[in-house]
């Protein structure tokens, strides 16, 4: 997983809110016990005319040549709700994509996003929407930059726009962390507590 | 040591009192370590996480807390085996069985007459307690908050992290009360009451919060009811429900096979007992609903929150403007070919669905076959029942509800998620319209184009019946 600080590239607007994780990516897509591989079936439901095949609906912005580099999806509420299925982000990280920009988070899919090295990005709706509308109707500012470091997106020809970003979550992105190892210095505290707890609670420990 | 003086202690949720009993440390941030009481796996997303760790070297840390089960791939059919419609739905089934075999967690197997649904299976074992953190790759995890524990839904990754630290790290999720208030309605159960919620709050209105059902229609409530309705927390966008465990939970794990017996269970009561809300206990956010008003609902949508009154029709985009983008709204209609103003229940059906962790237990079966005895399904309507558990099968084959399933005309499946979503390879037909008694009406979840109606399981036995989207309490028990 590599370090998250500053990210400019193409942002592909997809401004709909409740997009859910079986849209991200539908059951029937994740044909494999793997995290990787997921990227043709990304959107399936929506980016190919017909389900099971992989023709293009060209209607759907990620088939827009104009997109083909993007890199950065911009979302609208509750982006990624539903199913708990990590898949969703390695479809969308095997896609390309390294930043999500949305109004807001599905609580599950935005701890899942971090873990994977894709910055979860959440910004007021209007900003949102004055962003999508920029990238969509302008080809110049099409390339947007999301800066981790100063907790800023920007387009060419706007003022950055300030998020915030759980602090914790930004660390692991910033220095792309891996929490298993950072819970693993803190063993002989856990140890010790499970001891505790064992005296208090027998019950719990089979 | 001495414990504080009861009135020195500022009053607690009952969120707070399970948070606090397993706060290991601040890690800063606002973030705490979290110990987790339980893991529970599955074959769809266990299998690789389980496998993901042991590339990684990285040994599961109490492998007797953690428990895995098959129901989200494998196929429904009688005289089912490893291998499933989706040709590589059996690489999950071994996979996750060699996993769980390696790290010596139990596994609730095919074949094995403790299988089931992951949230089916838990309380009928006795894993989920009161007072328990339990963690689960699955979102709809917070079920098992009607139990009195704070269970959530996690990812993968973070599923590595609980089995191979016995932890978590995780920051105090903001607390909402919902307070259900009266009596529901004969015909009305906690299913209408769990779409009558989200469709009020919307579907991201409980987002990243503890939602405590209180109130005396959840005392009122059976336990299957409470399941439901903390099942639905997850179309809230929360991050976990709970119920305060009553005499109801107690009377249920008591003597089951993982709880405590003999003197741990006195001791673990007399803590269980405490599980309650303090009186006067801060929660930042609070609503209220009067249960003697909520009728069987129904979705008409592509969102859970897209639900009505069944005898109400398909509203206007002026009646929900508040709550939906005009595109949201267009698009929902367009794809479940509906038009404004349209009677719900003047909508003709293919295929009916009783199953999943929402409602598939021995009460919503029961339920159902009460209004399906001595009636048959309409013509031409694919009805399936899939019991929740391989328990719960036998336990309604030994009441005869399987007979009368099978008379009116339904499949009688073997135990699993099935076609709740079509993971397994399983799903209704192109652009077929289903009413089922599952958690969601995504776009194609329960097959191609599919158009899913989520509802009650009476309201899904009637429909079956009538060939069209029905009132159950126009139909009384037994048929003629």
């Amino acid at each position: 997983m590599a370090p998250f600080t500053v990210l400019t590239a193409v942002a592909a607007p997809l401004v709909r809110d409740n997009i859910d994780t079986d849209a991200i990516i539908p059951s029937r897509e994740i044909k494999s016990v793997a995290k990787s591989g997921l990227a043709a079936g990304l959107f399936a439901g929506w980016r190919y005319r017909e389900i099971g095949s992989r023709e293009p609906d060209l209607a759907f912005v990620l088939n827009d040549p104009a997109y083909a580099d993007a890199r950065i999806l911009i979302g609208g509420v509750n982006f990624g709700c539903g199913s708990s299925r990590e898949h969703a982000v390695w479809a969308l990280a095997d896609f390309g994509f390294r930043a999500i920009i949305a109004k807001s988070f599905s609580p599950i899919f935005q701890a899942n996003c971090v873990r994977n090295g894709v910055a979860p990005v959440e910004l007021a709706a209007d900003a949102v929407d004055a962003l999508a509308r920029a990238v969509a109707t302008d080809p110049a500012r099409r390339q947007v930059t999301v800066d981790l470091v100063a907790c800023t997106v920007a387009a060419p020809g706007t003022a950055a726009t300030p998020f915030s970003i759980d602090p914790q979550a930004r660390r692991m992105l910033l220095e792309a962390l891996d929490p298993i190892d950072l819970t693993l210095e803190l063993e002989p505290r856990i140890a010790a507590f499970r001891e505790r707890d064992r005296q208090a609670r027998p019950w719990i420990y089979l | 040591m001495t414990s504080p003086v009861d009135n020195e202690t500022p009053p607690r949720t009952l969120a707070d009192k399970l948070w606090d009993e397993h706060r290991v440390c601040d890690l800063g941030d606002g973030v705490d370590l979290i110990l987790i009481d339980r893991i529970l796996l599955h074959e769809r997303t266990g299998g690789v996480a389980l496998q993901s760790l042991e590339a990684a070297g990285r040994p599961v840390r109490a492998p007797r807390q953690a428990f895995c089960t098959m129901d989200h791939v494998v196929d429904t059919f009688p005289g089912r085996g490893d291998s499933t419609l989706m040709p590589t739905g059996r690489a999950f089934i071994t996979a996750t069985r060699e996993g769980a075999l390696n790290a010596g967690i139990k596994l609730f197997d095919l074949g094995d007459d403790r299988q089931g649904i992951v949230h089916v299976i838990s309380p009928e074992q006795g894993v989920v307690l009161p007072g328990v953190t339990l963690v689960c790759p699955d979102s709809h995890t917070c079920t098992q908050g009607a139990f009195g524990a704070l269970a959530w839904g996690i990812g993968s990754t973070e599923t590595e992290h609980a089995l191979a630290t016995s932890t978590l790290r995780v920051r105090r999720p903001e607390q909402m009360l919902i307070e259900l208030r009266g009596r529901l309605d004969p015909g009305v159960t906690g299913k209408d009451l769990a779409l009558h919620i989200i469709a009020a709050l919307s579907v991201s209105g409980a987002r990243g919060r503890v939602i405590e059902f209180g109130g005396d229609a959840i005392s009122a409530l059976d336990l299957d009811g409470r399941q439901t309705l903390c099942n639905m927390a997850a179309e809230l966008a929360a991050f976990s429900a709970v119920i305060a465990p009553d005499d109801l939970v107690l009377d249920y794990l008591h003597g089951r096979p993982f709880a405590p017996s003999g003197a741990d269970w006195d001791r673990a009561e007399t803590r269980w007992r405490t599980l309650v809300s303090d009186d006067g206990a801060a929660f930042a956010h609070k609503t209220a609903f009067e249960v003697g008003t909520v009728s069987p609902m129904v979705t008409w949508g592509v969102s859970p929150q897209q639900a009505i009154a069944i005898d109400a029709r398909v509203p206007g985009y002026g009646e929900v403007a508040g709550r939906e983008t005009r595109d949201a709204y267009d698009r929902a209609l367009g794809y479940m070919g509906l038009a404004p103003g349209e009677p719900l229940e003047s909508l003709a059906i293919d295929a009916a669905f009783i199953g999943s962790c929402t409602n598939s237990r021995i009460g919503d079966l029961r339920r159902a076959a009460r209004l399906l005895d001595g009636r048959k399904v309409a013509p031409g309507v694919k009805a399936i029942c899939v019991p929740g558990s391989s328990g719960v099968k036998r336990q309604a084959e030994a009441e005869g509800l399987d007979r009368i399933f099978l008379a009116a005309g339904f499949e009688w499946r073997e135990s699993g998620c099935s076609m709740c979503f079509f993971a397994g390879g399983e799903s209704f037909g192109l652009r077929e319209r289903v009413i089922s008694t599952t958690n969601r009406n995504f776009e194609s979840r329960q097959g191609p184009q599919t158009r899913s109606h989520l509802a009650s399981p009476e309201t899904v036995a009637a429909s079956a019946v009538a060939g069209r989207i029905a009132d159950p309490r126009r139909l009384g028990a037994h048929g003629g």
